[in-house]
């Protein structure tokens, strides 16, 4: 497929109109149910990002038609695909662990798709050496699958969906099966390829960090259903649930603002100091690289954001030390190896927790 | 495939060969009580292979076994064997794999009754094929009166007998490998546009492919070995139905060297069957 076979000019800012997607799907399994409502423009890469066994999968295998709807609807350039058996579906997938066919070369992987839409075996494998090009991949054209690195399988993976023109693209995992070093480079290149598929895509991930890098809006699913979505930015600012936070590494409290105090709702009260001035339900988030901690009640420091907690556990993060406390707040707090020896902390420590109201952040629940 | 330079006979299977591992240091301390069972057994299963290799007449086996009728024979165990197993073949794996990957209900039932000619006695199995196929029989009847086809006592009755005995092993041996087959595979080709059956064409075939040669080769060896089946069905006419073992038996009674000698060529064929399965089988565990 060369450049000129598009047809559609370029990304649509914004769902809605005929094109792109547009789903809600629902599929109810034993004790589980998933319904959640995907909506993206042509052009835009839609990450769902989620814990284990919370729909992720599912939702692409049913946007695939691998797992029939429930309920719910699922619409692709305005054309309805709830009753469209795969096979007939624009919809190209990248699985996990690829499934490359392992009797056929990475040529014949890719004709693969093209033969089955009618193409004759020479236009097919024209098709899909023009593919295996542009991913870099030409000189492994009749390699075997296993004759691939993992990063090579993946771009054949990509290149066999890419290879049916699909207008849609689903990407399980793209990722996970790489090593750390092969990730890096792969996520890069992944990243120029879907930004340059003029149709949508939707990968499912469970790293933050590639749905960051790699899609243009997170929607963010547990226990089927999907409990926040936005910019990645907005997201890594703004979390909603713990989940999210701890997949940004942020503190997060929910309370009831008044004025620039938010009252914690759960066990005794407590109250934060914020910057912002705020009523209602909100969110509290701050790092736990913003949190001070003293061996004993510090005497300089105000009363205000000052809670009295108890070391659960530590691990290293990085090159830092990362306090899990409980007591009065229930946070984690980042400090050096340096300061965590001077402090002498320990499992089961008492130590004093402080933050600065201007390190946190308030914002609407 | 592999660059190992074995003969292409063996079922390749991924993974590569894994021989030279068999005897691994298990052999110290066997107590009494298990070994000598097992000598014992070992021996009841080979003296009388032995015993056939000793008693062979082995000067006068060129003439033997260059008799038109042991040729005759031979020639018509290898091609009837042959058919049962094509015939095995084309109906067999698509029954696999409607076992294997649909459900419905009674499955379980189904699956017990294709397994039923492996415990049936063949002799049953010839009596029954006898009353549906014969030429009074519930089908057979018909094939008589509209096609004029008769299968009892034909070259052709020879091959259905083989068959009922022998497609239950094809049919095993090729559900297992496909329930053992990951059937994402099939999912994938599904993606790309493959209807179900090109995906089983394309995909899923020549993934089991090793699986179908050793059911094809299980199946093979019991056609070529069946002798009640045919006997009561295909009956028992040199040239037309008369098979290897059919005819080891007649001699028996009437010229036992040539038994002999007919029982030596299906040992040598067994042996040749076994070493064509040898990483399958004897690599197992």
């Amino acid at each position: 497929m060369t450049d000129t076979d598009r047809t559609t000019p370029g990304p649509v800012p914004g769902p809605g109109g005929d094109g792109g997607l547009d789903a809600r799907l629902v599929v109810e399994r034993d004790a589980f149910r998933l319904d959640v409502t995907l909506t993206a423009a042509p052009g835009e890469v839609l990450a769902l990002l989620g814990p284990n066994g919370a729909g992720k999968t599912t939702a692409l295998r049913a946007l695939a038609g691998l797992v029939a709807l429930s309920d719910g609807h699922l619409r692709l350039d305005g054309a309805e695909l709830d009753r469209t058996p795969p096979e007939s579906r624009p919809v190209g997938v990248v699985f996990q662990d690829y499934l490359l066919f392992p009797h056929l070369t990475a040529l014949d992987n890719v004709a693969f798709g093209p033969r089955c839409q009618g193409a004759s075996k020479s236009a097919a494998r024209e098709r899909a050496a023009g593919w295996l090009e542009r991913m870099g991949l030409a000189e492994h054209a009749n390699a075997k699958p296993r004759r691939l690195s993992g990063g090579q399988a993946q771009r054949v993976a990509l290149a066999r969906a890419l290879a049916t023109r699909p207008r849609l693209l689903l990407l399980d995992e793209p990722l996970a099966a790489l090593d750390a070093r092969t990730r890096l480079d792969v996520r890069a290149q992944l990243r120029r390829h879907l930004a340059e598929f003029e149709a949508v895509a939707v990968l499912v991930t469970h790293d933050p960090l590639d749905a960051m890098v790699l899609a243009d809006r997170l929607v963010v699913i547990e226990d089927g259903a999907v409990v926040q979505e936005g910019a990645p930015s907005d997201i890594a600012r703004r979390p909603r649930t713990d989940y999210i936070a701890q997949l940004v590494g942020l503190n997060l409290f929910r309370g009831h603002a008044d004025g620039h105090t938010v009252r914690l709702g759960d066990g005794p009260t407590v109250d934060v100091t914020v910057t912002e001035l705020l009523a209602g339900d909100v969110f509290v988030a701050f790092p736990p690289s913003a949190v001070t901690l003293y061996r004993e009640r510090p005497a300089g420091v105000s009363a205000r954001n000052l809670w009295r907690c108890e070391v659960a556990g530590l691990e290293t993060h990085g090159d830092l030390i990362r306090a899990d406390l409980t007591g009065e707040l229930p946070l984690a707090a980042d400090l050096t190896t340096v300061s965590a020896a001077e402090l002498d902390l320990r499992p089961g420590a008492t130590v004093w927790a402080s933050v600065k109201a201007s390190q946190t952040h308030a914002y609407p629940a | 495939m592999t660059a190992t330079g074995k003969p292409a006979a063996a079922a390749s299977l991924r993974g590569g060969p894994r021989r030279g591992r068999v005897r691994s240091g298990t052999r110290r301390g066997v107590p009494l009580p298990l070994l000598l069972p097992a000598l014992l057994g070992l021996a009841f299963l080979l003296l009388p292979l032995l015993a056939l290799v000793v008693r062979a007449p082995w000067s006068t086996l060129p003439d033997q076994l260059t008799s038109t009728e042991v040729w005759q024979a031979l020639r018509l165990s290898l091609l009837c064997a042959t058919c049962a197993t094509l015939v095995s073949l084309v109906l067999g794996v698509p029954l696999a794999w409607v076992l294997a990957r649909t459900d419905f209900p009674g499955r379980g039932l189904v699956r017990a009754l294709v397994t039923l000619p492996l415990v049936l006695p063949p002799v049953v199995g010839g009596v029954a094929l006898l009353l549906a196929l014969g030429r009074n029989g519930v089908v057979g009847q018909w094939l008589d009166d509209w096609f004029g086809v008769t299968l009892p006592f034909t070259t052709a009755g020879v091959v259905v007998a083989e068959a009922f005995v022998a497609m239950p092993f094809l049919v095993i041996s090729v559900e297992g490998t496909l329930r053992a087959a990951d059937p994402r595979y099939e999912e994938a080709a599904t993606t790309l546009g493959a209807s179900r059956f090109t995906a089983f064409r394309r995909v899923t075939l020549p993934l089991i492919a090793p699986g179908v040669a050793a059911g094809a080769v299980l199946a093979w060896a019991r056609a070529l070995g069946e002798f009640g089946a045919t006997i009561t069905f295909a009956g028992n006419f040199p040239g037309r139905t008369q098979t290897m073992p059919l005819s080891v038996y007649l001699a028996m009674q009437s010229n036992p060297e040539a038994a002999i000698a007919l029982s030596l060529v299906l040992l040598a064929v067994s042996i040749a069957v076994l070493a064509g399965l040898r990483d399958r089988w004897m690599t197992a565990s």
